[in-house]
C-alpha cells in the first residue's frame, strides 16, 4: 500500500517539470514558434537556481535568476525567429547546446567543482509541505500523502494547466495567439502586430521553462549536476504532440510520462519472478513510448497550420 | 532548408557569409571566455598553437575532424532531403556495436577480410539506427527530429546494457569489451615507425582519415553524379516538384536517412577500430552534435564540410591544450563555442545580407527582369 | 462633392522594381471604381500602400479631402478603409463570428465582444444580403460564403471604403453576380467601393469608373459608360491585341487518351472529380474551361500520375495508367504534363537551369547510364532546349528563380515538348506570363498538334480555351458539363461553367 502512494506521490514529482515545459511549449507552439530549445531553458534555469540559491541563501532569488536567464535564453531563440526568420529547429538545437555548454563553463569558474553547484542547505530549496498531522487519519491521510505533499512550484505548475486553457480559449490575447498560429496574414491585415504576439508567447514559454528548471534542482534535487534535465524537456515536447497541442491533454500525457519515469526510479533493484529487470530497460521506457505513439496512434497529428514557418509580408 | 536569397554573388553566399557567422561565434565565445576573467585572445592562441604548433597536435586535430567529417556529411546527405537528422549520436553508438561483435566474433578471420567487414558491421548499424525514424517519418508522419532524438535516448541506454552484459569479460571492473585484435585500423603512427623508419609524436590519429576522405568524395558523387542524389536534392529542394516528377518521397526519405545513419557509423570505424580497440562507453561523446554545426557552416556541401571538420577539430584539440593550461576554463568551452556556430550559422543565418547587400549594392540590387 | 480616396503622386520601389511611378487618382464616393491591369502592373502594391500594408516612398493620401499617413493595417481601418483581399485572410479553425471579431474585440475578454459581433451581424446580412450562419467554421464553409466573411469583417470595423482585390477569382458566374448586386447595395447607402481585377468584362459590367495601370502607372481613367473591352485592352496591354491565336483546321486521328467514369475524391470523401469520361485523338487540342477550383487540377493530377483516382479508369494508349498512381511510369508511356503551379510544381528555384530542365526526366538513359548522371550531357541538353525556344538568358548554368516567368514557362514546355509526348497534359500555360512568350507557347502548342500529338489543355482563361480548342469541355464541380466546339459562344459556356446543364447541341 504505502508503495503505491510513494509512486503516485512520485508521479506527480516528476510531472512537474514535464507539466511546466509542455505547457511553455504549447504557448510557444500555439503561436507559430517550434521550439525545441524547452531542454536547455530548462536546464540553464536549473543552473542559474541553483547557483544564484547557492550564493545568496534564498530559493525564491534563485527561482527570479533562472526565470531571468530562461527568458533571456527564448528571447535568443525569438529573436533568431521573429526577427531573423531562421530555421527554429536550428535555433532550438544551438541553445540546448548552448545552454548545456555555459552550464557547466560557468559552474566550474564559479564553483570549482567541474559543473556541480554546491549542496543547498533547506532555505535555498522549495520544499515540499507538510501535514503530518493528517497522515494517520484513514482516508484523508492517504490523500494528504498523495497530493499535499508537494512543494509550492508543483502546485503553481498544476495551476497553469487550466489558466493557460482558459487564457487562450476566452481572453483576447489567446484569440490572437491561437490566430497567429494559424494564419499569421490574417491577423497582420486586422492591424495587429504578428511579432508582438509570437514575442510575448516565447517569453511565457521561458517564463514556465524557467520554473520547470528551478524545481528540478532546488525542489526535487538540492543541487545542479550537469546534463540534469536528462531529456525531460523532449519528452514534454513528444506529450505536446501527443495532446494534439491541447492543455489538458497535455496534463495527462505528463502525467502518464511521469509516471512511467517513477516507475522507473522505483523498479531499479526490483525483479518480476526473480529476474531481475535491467535498470537500463526501464530508463529507455520513457522514449521507446514516445516514439511508439509518435508512430502509432497519433501518425499525422495537426500541429498549428503556421508552426515553424517564419512570417514574411507577401508581396 | 538551404535556400539562399537576393542577388549576392555566389562567393559571398558560400564563403563570406559563413566566415562572418564563424567570427562573430568567436567573438560571443570570447565574451564568455571574458566573464570567466580569463583573456580571449590568450585563449585563442593557446588553442591554435595546441593544435597547429606540434606533430601532435595536428595529429589529433585530424583524428577529430576524421569523426566530424563522418557524422558532418550525415547530417548533410539527410539535410539535402530536407530531413534534420540530430540522431548521429546515437547511430554511431549502435555502429560500435557492430564494428565490435564483427571484431570479436568473428576473428578467426584474417584481418583484409575482417576489418572490411567490420566497418561494413559499423555502416549496417548505423544506417538502421537511422532507418527506424525514416521509416516511421515516410510512413506514420512521424516528425523525424523528435524521433531521431529520442532515438539517441534509447541508445545510450541499450548499448550500455549490452556493453555490460554481452561485452563486458568476466572479472573485468570496466565497463567495456575486451581488445579487439583482429579488426584494426593502423594508426599513423605505427605507419611511421613500420614503413618509413620514422618516429613521430603519439595522436590518435589513424588511416580512418582516408576513410573520411573517401567519404567525402563518395557523397559530393552521390548527390551530384548520380539520379538518386538529383532526386534526394529535388525531394529537400521542393517536395511538391518532386511529386510532380514522380519521386516517391517515402522512398526517398528512408533511403536518406539509411545513408545519413552509415556515414554516422563510420565514426565507429574510426573510434572503435582505429583508436580504442575496444567498446566502450559513451565513446561518441558529442560528435553527433558537432557534426550538426559542421554541416551547418560546410552549407552541406563535402568540400565545406571537410574545411568545417578540420576547424572543429581545432577547436577541439585547443580546447583540450586550453583546459590543461588554464583549469579554470572548462572543457566544455568548446560545446559554448560550438553552440554559438551553429545559432549563427543556422539561426542567424540570413543576419548579415542586408549590411552585406547595401555594400555591394548600394545603389540598389539588378533588375530581376 | 470631395473623393472619398485620393491617391497623389504615389511612388514605390522594391529594390529594383519601380512597381508605382508617380500614380494619381482620385475616387469619387459612392461609386464603384474598377482599376485594372494585367499581373505585375502594380495594382495590388498600390492598394497594399492605401491599406497600410506598405508606405509609399512618396506621394499623399487623403481621405475625404484631408491628408493622412496610413502607416499600418490599424491606422487604414481607422480611416474607414477595408481590404477583402484576394486569398482571404481567415483563421480556418475559428468561427465566423470569431473570424469578425478578431482584432476588433473590444476588450480584454472575447466572450462579451461575440455577444455584439452576433447581433451587429445579424444587421449588416439583413442590410446588405450578406446572410451567413455566425457559428460555422470558416474552414467549412463554400468560397463564396467565405469572402461574404471576409466583407462581413471589413464592415464590421465601420469601413466606408471597402477595397476588392481580384474579388470574382474563385466564384462562380452565378455568385459573382451576387457580389456585383451587394456591392450596388453598398454604394446606394453611400459606401465606396474600389475593384481590382483583370477581368474586362467585369470593369464593364459594374464600375462607374475605371482606370488603366500598366507597367507602374496609371495610363488612363475613364468613365466606364464612355468605354468598352477593346480600348480597355489596349490600354492595358500597350498595343493591339490579337484575340485570336492562328491556326488550321485539326485533323484527329485515333484515340490516344480515353478517361472513362473517373472518380477522384479528397481527404474529406468529396468527390472533386465526379465521373469525368472523356477522350482526347491524336492532332487535336482538347481545352478544359472551367472557373478555377472545379475539378480541373484534380483531373490533371490523376492523369499525371501523381494521385490515385477512387473508381473508374485512365487509359492511355490502351494501357490503364490510374492504377499505376506514379508519375514517373505514366512519363514512360509518352505522355507529358507542364503543371499548374510553374514555381511550385514546375522547376526547382534553386536548382540551375539545367537541372530543371530534367526534372521529371532525369531517369533517361540518355542523361547518364544506370545510376549516374552524366553533368555535360544535362547541360548540353538544357542548352539546346533553351536556344530552341529562345529562353533568355540561355545560360543553363543560372538558378531557376533568376529567370522570368515568361522564361521560366518557356523552359518548362520546353522539357516537356522536347520529351516528344505522344499525349501532352497543360494547365495554365501563360499565368503570369508576358505577351511575347504567350504567343510563342500558344505557337508551340498548335505546332505539336500538326505534328500529329495529343494536346490537353486547362485554362481559366475562356478567351485562351476558346482560341486553341479543337474541342472544348466545361467543368463544373467535378463534373463534365457539357462539350462544344470552337465556336460555342460566351454565353453558353458561361452557363455551363456556372453549372447550368443544357440539352447538348
Amino acid at each position: 500500500m504505502n508503495l503505491y502512494i510513494e509512486l503516485l506521490a512520485s508521479t506527480i514529482r516528476m510531472s512537474v517539470p514535464l507539466i511546466l515545459a509542455c505547457i511553455a511549449g504549447l504557448w510557444s507552439e500555439r503561436s507559430g514558434i517550434v521550439d525545441i530549445g524547452l531542454e536547455g531553458k530548462m536546464l540553464i534555469a536549473a543552473f542559474v537556481a541553483a547557483s544564484a540559491s547557492a550564493v545568496f541563501g534564498s530559493a525564491w532569488i534563485g527561482l527570479f535568476c533562472a526565470v531571468l536567464a530562461s527568458v533571456a535564453f527564448a528571447l535568443v531563440h525569438g529573436y533568431a525567429s521573429i526577427n531573423q526568420r531562421g530555421n527554429q529547429v536550428v535555433s532550438g538545437v544551438a541553445i540546448n547546446m548552448l545552454a548545456a555548454g555555459l552550464a557547466v563553463v560557468l559552474g566550474n569558474e564559479w564553483f570549482k567543482e567541474g559543473g556541480r553547484t554546491p549542496a543547498l542547505p533547506p532555505e535555498g530549496r522549495f520544499l515540499p509541505f507538510e501535514f503530518p498531522m493528517l497522515y494517520d487519519i484513514p482516508v484523508v491521510g492517504t490523500f494528504a500523502k498523495i497530493f499535499l505533499t508537494h512543494s509550492i512550484l508543483a502546485y503553481f505548475a498544476f495551476a497553469i494547466v487550466p489558466l493557460s486553457a482558459w487564457a487562450l480559449a476566452r481572453t483576447r490575447f489567446g484569440l490572437r495567439l491561437r490566430a497567429v498560429g494559424e494564419n499569421p496574414q490574417a491577423v497582420d491585415t486586422a492591424g495587429i502586430s504578428v511579432a508582438a504576439l509570437r514575442y510575448r508567447a516565447v517569453i511565457i514559454a521561458g517564463v514556465l521553462c524557467g520554473v520547470a528548471g528551478a524545481f528540478i534542482s532546488t525542489s526535487l534535487s538540492s543541487s545542479f549536476v550537469r546534463d540534469m534535465t536528462a531529456g525531460s524537456g523532449f519528452m514534454a515536447l513528444a506529450a505536446l504532440i501527443f495532446a494534439n497541442w491541447r492543455a489538458y491533454p497535455a496534463l495527462g500525457a505528463c502525467l502518464l510520462f511521469g509516471f512511467l519515469q517513477a516507475i522507473g526510479n522505483f523498479a531499479q533493484g526490483a525483479s518480476v519472478d526473480g529476474f531481475q529487470i535491467p535498470v537500463q530497460f526501464i530508463n529507455m521506457l520513457p522514449y521507446v513510448l514516445t516514439v511508439v505513439l509518435l508512430a502509432g496512434f497519433i501518425g499525422k497529428s495537426v500541429p498549428p497550420r503556421a508552426s515553424g514557418i517564419p512570417y514574411v509580408k507577401d508581396r | 532548408m538551404m535556400q539562399t536569397r537576393g542577388e549576392l554573388p555566389n562567393w559571398v553566399d558560400v564563403g563570406l557569409i559563413p566566415l562572418i557567422n564563424l567570427c562573430v561565434a568567436l567573438i560571443a565565445s570570447g565574451l564568455v571566455v571574458l566573464i570567466i576573467g580569463e583573456n580571449p585572445f590568450e585563449a585563442m592562441w593557446i588553442m591554435v598553437q595546441g593544435s597547429l604548433g606540434s606533430l601532435k597536435g595536428w595529429g589529433y586535430m585530424l583524428y577529430y575532424a576524421t569523426n566530424f567529417v563522418f557524422t558532418g556529411l550525415a547530417v548533410a546527405v539527410a539535410f539535402h532531403a530536407g530531413l534534420f537528422n540530430i540522431g548521429g549520436e546515437g547511430q554511431a553508438y549502435m555502429a560500435g556495436v557492430g564494428a565490435a561483435t564483427v571484431g570479436l566474433g568473428l576473428d578467426w578471420l584474417p584481418w583484409p577480410i575482417l576489418l572490411p567487414l567490420a566497418i561494413l558491421a559499423s555502416m549496417a548499424m548505423g544506417a538502421f539506427w537511422a532507418w527506424i525514424p525514416g521509416v516511421l517519418q515516410a510512413k506514420r508522419g512521424s516528425h523525424i527530429v523528435i524521433t531521431t532524438i529520442m532515438f539517441n535516448f534509447i541508445a545510450a541506454s541499450l548499448v550500455g546494457y549490452i556493453i555490460n552484459y554481452g561485452f563486458r569479460p568476466v572479472g573485468k571492473m570496466a565497463v567495456e569489451s575486451r581488445e579487439i585484435t583482429g579488426a584494426y585500423i593502423l594508426s599513423a603512427r605505427e605507419v611511421a615507425r613500420e614503413y618509413f623508419g620514422v618516429k613521430i609524436a603519439s595522436s590518435p590519429l589513424n588511416f580512418s582519415v582516408f576513410l573520411a576522405l573517401i567519404a567525402a568524395w563518395a557523397v559530393w558523387y552521390l548527390l551530384w553524379r548520380t539520379k538518386l542524389g538529383y532526386e534526394i536534392r529535388a525531394l529537400g529542394a521542393n517536395p511538391a516538384a518532386a511529386v510532380y516528377a514522380g519521386i516517391r518521397a517515402d522512398r526517398i526519405i528512408i533511403i536518406a536517412m539509411t545513408i545519413s545513419g552509415a556515414l554516422a557509423g563510420l565514426m565507429a570505424v574510426n573510434e572503435i577500430l582505429g583508436v580504442q580497440h575496444r567498446l566502450l562507453l559513451g565513446y561518441v561523446g558529442g560528435a553527433g552534435f558537432v557534426g550538426i554545426a559542421v554541416a551547418l557552416m560546410g552549407r552541406s556541401h563535402p568540400i565545406g564540410i571537410l574545411l568545417a571538420a578540420m576547424l572543429f577539430g581545432l577547436l577541439y584539440q585547443g580546447g583540450s591544450e586550453l583546459s590543461f593550461a588554464k583549469p579554470e576554463i572548462n572543457r566544455d568551452m568548446v560545446v559554448v563555442i560550438q553552440g554559438l556556430v551553429i545559432l549563427f550559422m543556422g539561426a542567424f543565418e540570413y543576419a548579415f545580407r542586408p549590411a552585406l547587400s547595401a555594400l555591394f549594392f548600394p545603389l540598389g540590387g539588378e533588375d530581376n527582369q | 462633392m470631395t473623393p472619398a480616396i485620393e491617391l497623389i503622386g504615389i511612388d514605390k520601389r522594391f529594390g529594383s522594381v519601380h512597381a508605382n511611378k508617380d500614380v494619381s487618382l482620385a475616387i469619387a464616393t459612392g461609386s464603384i471604381h474598377g482599376i485594372i491591369g494585367e499581373n505585375g502592373a502594380g495594382k495590388s502594391t498600390l492598394m497594399s500602400i492605401l491599406f497600410g500594408f506598405y508606405q509609399a516612398d512618396a506621394g499623399e493620401i487623403r481621405v475625404k479631402g484631408k491628408p493622412v499617413k496610413i502607416r499600418s493595417s490599424s491606422d487604414a481601418i481607422a480611416l474607414g478603409i477595408g481590404m477583402v483581399h484576394q486569398h482571404f485572410m481567415l483563421v480556418e479553425p475559428f468561427t465566423v463570428l470569431e473570424n469578425v471579431v478578431l482584432g476588433a474585440e473590444g476588450g480584454r475578454l472575447i466572450g462579451p465582444a461575440l455577444v455584439k459581433a452576433r447581433a451587429e451581424l445579424v444587421r449588416l446580412a439583413k442590410d446588405y444580403e450578406l446572410e451567413v450562419d455566425p457559428d460555422a467554421i470558416v474552414g467549412e464553409l463554400p468560397v463564396g460564403l467565405q469572402q461574404r466573411v471576409e466583407i462581413l469583417k471589413a464592415l464590421f470595423r465601420g469601413a466606408e471604403t471597402l477595397i476588392l482585390d481580384e474579388p470574382t477569382g474563385v466564384l462562380t458566374p452565378d455568385e459573382a453576380d451576387h457580389l456585383f448586386r451587394i456591392l450596388r447595395t453598398l454604394t446606394d447607402q453611400g459606401k465606396t467601393v474600389i475593384l481590382i481585377t483583370h477581368k474586362l468584362r467585369e470593369i464593364i459590367a459594374i464600375t462607374d469608373h475605371v482606370s488603366v495601370m500598366r507597367r507602374g502607372e496609371v495610363v488612363a481613367t475613364r468613365k466606364t459608360m464612355e468605354t468598352d473591352v477593346m480600348e480597355l485592352a489596349e490600354l492595358m496591354v500597350g498595343r493591339r491585341v490579337l484575340m485570336h491565336v492562328e491556326k488550321g483546321p485539326a485533323t484527329p486521328g485515333e484515340t490516344v487518351l480515353e478517361v472513362k467514369n473517373l472518380t477522384w475524391k479528397d481527404r474529406k470523401g468529396i468527390a472533386r472529380v465526379d465521373n469525368v469520361s472523356f477522350s482526347v485523338r491524336k492532332g487535336e487540342i482538347v481545352g478544359i474551361a472551367g472557373v478555377s477550383g472545379n475539378g480541373q487540377s484534380e483531373l490533371l493530377d490523376v492523369i499525371a500520375g501523381i494521385t490515385r483516382p477512387a473508381s473508374g479508369q485512365v487509359i492511355f494508349e490502351g494501357k490503364d495508367i490510374g492504377i499505376l498512381g506514379d508519375p514517373r511510369h505514366v512519363r514512360a508511356e509518352g505522355l507529358a504534363h507542364v503543371p499548374e503551379d510553374r514555381q511550385h510544381r514546375g522547376l526547382i528555384g534553386s536548382f540551375d537551369a539545367a537541372e530543371s530542365a530534367i526534372l521529371g526526366w532525369h531517369h533517361l538513359d540518355s542523361l547518364g547510364k544506370g545510376y549516374r548522371l552524366d553533368r555535360d550531357k544535362v547541360i548540353a541538353r538544357a542548352k539546346s532546349e533553351m536556344e530552341e525556344f529562345d529562353v533568355r538568358p540561355p545560360d543553363p548554368l543560372l538558378k531557376s528563380s533568376k529567370f522570368s516567368g515568361g522564361n521560366q514557362q518557356k523552359l518548362i514546355i520546353a522539357r516537356e515538348i522536347k520529351s516528344d509526348p505522344d499525349l501532352l497534359i497543360v494547365g495554365q500555360p501563360t499565368r503570369g506570363v508576358d505577351i511575347g512568350a504567350i504567343e510563342y507557347i500558344h505557337k508551340r502548342i498548335i505546332q505539336l498538334r500538326d505534328e500529329g500529338k495529343a494536346v490537353l489543355l486547362v485554362s481559366v482563361e475562356l478567351d485562351e480555351i476558346r482560341s486553341m480548342s479543337d474541342r472544348i469541355l466545361v467543368m463544373f464541380a467535378g463534373r463534365v458539363m457539357g462539350e462544344r466546339g470552337p465556336d460555342a459562344t460566351e454565353r453558353e459556356l458561361g452557363l455551363l461553367m456556372a453549372g447550368v446543364a443544357q440539352d447538348a447541341a
